[in-house]
């Protein structure tokens, strides 16, 4: 099996940032989704705009996997210390695989209001392994993993952010 | 583990019966988790579509507003179907027993029964009779238990003095015949609160209180001296009938929370109350109404708590 060498997350995230700065409108709010999201999202909100508006995401009440495998271990409140109707949210998480978190999102921010528009900003996106139509608007990276493992972001104790790898049991 | 009848063989809670025996691992993750649906209450949809499709059946044998409208309230933002049952009114006026009833309800695919009866035990032998895909809560049983009340006092409590390990609390009134005092008890010391007591005249308190892991006072003065959180228990009418106290006034006089009581408290003490109030019995009104009273909060936190301990169960 080849070894798979991941891209440094901290240079996907001012990758990111750069092209999406030029795209920023006064209406623009950054949401990350927990929990790699949200770490991505302060990283690039520091790097964005300080002034720009932006909250935290848990969609651990909106999965579609609850009825196989119960209550996420971890809820962590929401907060979006904004309003959702009219704005043009950018959504930000650490990886794109499936599609099914972000349909969880989707659906919990409309909850909240009716965006004017939702793009979305990933660190990597695993291309091929799609079960829904949903795609990104601005992609760190792209990588292909065998099923059987997870990419994953950690964060060390310095606030330095990394991508894993890590084996599926 | 597995001889919890609360708890499925992955020591998951299954049923949610009492808080006695509950790891605290368990309390703290229902709080945790009920932290996450005080957002949802915040959203301009005030639903989450957990459990869509479900039935959630509240049967109340004993008549109950608060509770039983914020489990309602709480099943409905979970996106549940509710149906309320007020069974004094139907079937036991007509002679069937309580299983047959829940045989009946199970039939028409229930998915949880959420139970309030005044027999100590009711839930157990509800949960114990249950098919295993569905989860029984106890909203009250008898003089036993009320864990959800429990929790949500938890809650209350950690969101005013965010930790338990430093607190000093102080349970005031009609211990004997409250299930809520059972299950607060239980939820302060498994949650590791130092110092618990109990205050309260010695005809209404059970005897062994101290074996709950309590310090036992009769009298206020040196009962609430220092206390981060005082709980008020409700003095059932009733009682003055059973000869355990001689009258409502002198009861208000020995053992009402009054400002001046209040002071021997810590500062930033906080005053809580299960509902429903008895103004001039066991508490005055301008501590109900005072600005250390936290008993409206614990209404709303009720909400998000139910939530949590549904959610759970039904996942489980």
């Amino acid at each position: 099996m080849p070894i798979i060498t991941l891209p440094d997350a901290e240079t996907l995230v001012a990758q990111l940032a750069a092209a999406i700065k030029p795209t920023l409108t006064p209406n623009t709010v950054l949401v990350g989704m927990y929990t790699g999201g949200v770490w991505a999202a302060q990283q690039m909100h520091a790097l964005l705009d300080p002034d720009m508006p932006h909250g935290d995401l848990d969609i651990s009440f909106y999965r579609d996997d609850f009825d196989r495998i119960g209550l996420h271990a971890q809820v962590k409140p929401t907060r979006l210390p904004f309003e959702v109707e009219g704005r043009d949210i950018l959504l930000v998480d650490d990886v794109l695989y499936t599609g099914r978190s972000v349909r969880a999102a989707m659906n919990a921010l409309f909850d909240y209001g009716r965006p004017a528009r939702i793009r979305l900003a990933v660190l990597v996106d695993r291309v091929g392994d799609r079960e829904l139509p949903i795609m990104a608007d601005f992609v760190g990276a792209t990588a292909s993993v065998p099923a059987h493992q997870h990419i994953h972001l950690v964060r060390d104790d310095a606030g330095r952010l990394k991508l894993k790898l890590v084996d599926l049991k | 583990m597995t001889l919890n009848p609360q708890l499925n063989q992955d020591g998951a809670l299954k049923h949610l019966l009492t808080i006695d025996g509950l790891p605290r691992a368990i309390l703290t993750h229902i709080l945790d988790t009920a932290e996450g649906f005080i957002a949802v209450s915040e959203q301009e949809v005030k639903k989450v579509p957990l459990l869509r499709g479900k039935a959630i059946f509240n049967l109340f044998f004993e008549p109950s507003t608060r509770t039983r409208t914020t489990f309602e309230i709480a099943a409905k933002r979970l996106s549940a179907d509710v149906i309320n049952l007020n069974i004094n009114a139907s079937s036991q006026s007509k002679g069937e027993t309580l299983l047959d009833t829940v045989d009946n309800l199970a039939a028409m695919q229930a998915d949880m029964f959420v139970v309030r009866h005044a027999q100590s035990g009711a839930a157990h032998m509800i949960a114990r009779h249950v098919a295993p895909h569905i989860h029984v809560v106890n909203a009250g049983d008898g003089r036993h238990a009320h864990p959800t009340q429990g929790l949500l006092d938890m809650f209350t409590i950690r969101k005013y003095k965010g930790e338990f390990h430093n607190l000093r609390v102080a349970i005031v009134g009609d211990v004997l015949h409250s299930r809520v005092a059972r299950s607060q008890i239980h939820a302060l010391t498994t949650l590791g609160v130092p110092e618990v007591r109990v205050i309260a005249p010695k005809t209404l308190l059970p005897t062994g209180v101290e074996q709950l892991g309590v310090h036992v006072y009769h009298e206020m003065a040196k009962g609430l001296k220092d206390v981060d959180v005082v709980i008020m228990l409700r003095l059932q009418n009733e009682r003055m009938r059973g000869a355990l106290l001689p009258s409502a006034q002198e009861y208000f006089k020995y053992y009402g929370l009054t400002p001046d009581k209040l002071t021997l408290a810590r500062p930033d003490a906080i005053v809580m109350h299960p509902g429903p109030m008895n103004r001039g019995v066991e508490i005055d009104s301008a501590v109900a109404d005072g600005k250390q009273s936290v008993i409206l909060p614990q209404v709303t936190y009720g909400i998000a708590v139910r939530m949590a301990v549904m959610s759970i169960l039904a996942g489980n």
